[in-house]
């Protein structure tokens, strides 16, 4: 399979295989206009397989988004046909309105301008809470 | 400022102060008589709790102060639809410290967010309840004389017992203490307590099924009750209700100096018999509750 070549744009590449659909959900995607190629599955040294994301626009991506969904994404920006930066996400301490608290209990289920924000409880095994209710983003 | 949302949220030096604090208002009632002297406590109570309530209406007229609020969100601008945070800066122009319960978790930590005046969570659904664990610890200071080298059986649910995953919390800070989880397989505590707090800490536990053989290391006994405010299914709260009742034969093997405690308030799992037992300390706990919300009040309020 071949998608082409970007020359202004944004390559999120060694996302973890199946989780490709989720980020481009969660980075809003959907709502571009211009070219975004998913490919799942590609073949990897590395990891095996993997999923890339192609944005064929430089647009401002939400970097904690990122480091949520996999701290291990590349996030390389190409300009002119170039790659001129490579950027390895460490996981954030703080997520604020990328995810939404799933608890039936949850303060935010009622006051419905809160903002959702989940904090970095276990690095080690990449655990999030919601800082009203401490559950765990699911 | 400073608010109370969560127990940890406290170092043991200042649980440590507060009890001290209370201690001292229980040898000396009257030096704390007008400590508040002409400032209002607003007890807003989204969700009934009549004993938490009064307990910090009885402190706040102990210390000479005065109470304002509402017992249900039925009166309340709450039942038109008004915010916690709009409801909080509206009552933060009446009051110079308020002490919210709310059925929905993290309320108070909303509340605290956009407060100008302390609040102090009296409960958040089934999350947290830092002043019955204040309580708790108030009461195992003044039984034990210590927080270190004690052997500590939670018993019932353990599950969705609030109480109890705050006072695991609060004693994994202190040296030498080892929990008993007494409770059915379906009411365990939560995994990530486990790993979280219990693990984490390197602290010893054993989690069983069996009351009567745990009851013989133990030099306290938290008895709770299986609420049926936190089961979503009636026909699971009706199965587990009964799972564990203390009567006094199950006391035979008990140590003399045990002290039984519970959050209250009870439906059976304490039989009334044991309530002329000296180990039993439940109705002290109670007592206890009003002292160390009075040192908490002093403490938020920053009264000398």
């Amino acid at each position: 399979m071949i998608i082409g070549k970007i020359e202004d744009g944004i390559v999120l590449d060694h996302i973890k295989a199946g989780e490709g659909m989720t980020l481009y959900k969660i980075l809003g995607l959907d709502s571009l206009d211009c070219q975004v190629a998913l490919i799942k599955n590609a073949e990897s040294k590395k990891m095996g397989r993997k999923d890339i994301l192609k944005i064929d626009q430089l647009i401002d991506v939400n970097l904690d988004a990122i480091g949520y969904v996999d701290p291990g994404i590349t996030v390389n920006i190409i300009k002119e046909g170039k790659l001129v930066k490579r950027t390895h996400i460490d996981p954030p301490e703080e997520i604020v309105d990328i995810i939404k608290c799933k608890n039936p209990r949850c303060i935010t289920t009622t006051e419905q301008e809160l903002q959702h924000v989940f904090k970095l409880t276990d690095k080690e095994n990449g655990v999030y809470r919601c800082i009203y209710c401490e559950s765990k983003a699911k | 400022m400073k608010h109370l949302i969560d127990i940890m949220e406290l170092t043991t030096a200042e649980i440590d102060q507060m009890v001290d604090t209370a201690k001292d208002i229980i040898a000396n009632p009257a030096k704390y008589a007008e400590k508040c002297k002409g400032k209002k406590l607003a007890t807003l109570f989204f969700e009934p709790s009549t004993r938490t309530r009064l307990s910090f209406e009885a402190a706040m007229y102990e210390l000479g102060g005065n109470v304002l609020g509402f017992s249900e969100a039925q009166s309340s601008s709450a039942a038109k639809g008004e915010s916690v945070a709009d409801t909080i800066r509206t009552v933060g122009a009446y009051a110079d410290i308020i002490a919210m319960r709310h059925p929905k978790e993290g309320a108070p930590m909303v509340a605290s967010r956009k407060s100008t005046v302390p609040i102090i969570n009296a409960g958040d659904g089934g999350h947290n309840h830092p002043t019955q664990t204040l309580t708790d610890l108030l009461t195992i200071s003044r039984e034990k004389g210590r927080f270190n080298n004690l052997t500590i059986g939670l018993c019932g649910d353990l599950k969705f017992g609030r109480t109890v995953h705050s006072l695991i919390s609060a004693m994994s800070r202190y040296e030498n203490v080892k929990f008993i989880l007494i409770s059915p397989d379906e009411l365990r505590i939560p995994e990530y307590l486990k790993h979280e707090v219990l693990e984490k800490n390197n602290l010893e536990y054993v989690e069983t099924t069996d009351l009567e053989g745990a009851m013989p290391e133990l030099d306290v006994l938290y008895m709770t009750r299986v609420q049926r405010e936190r089961f979503f299914n009636e026909q699971d709260y009706i199965r587990l209700k009964d799972s564990y009742i203390l009567t006094p034969d199950k006391l035979e093997n008990a140590k003399e100096d045990l002290s039984i405690l519970h959050p209250l308030p009870r439906v059976n799992e304490i039989s009334i018999a044991v309530d002329d037992d000296p180990r039993a300390r439940y109705f002290e706990q109670v007592l206890n509750g009003k002292y160390i919300r009075m040192a908490l009040i002093l403490k938020l309020l920053e009264v000398k």
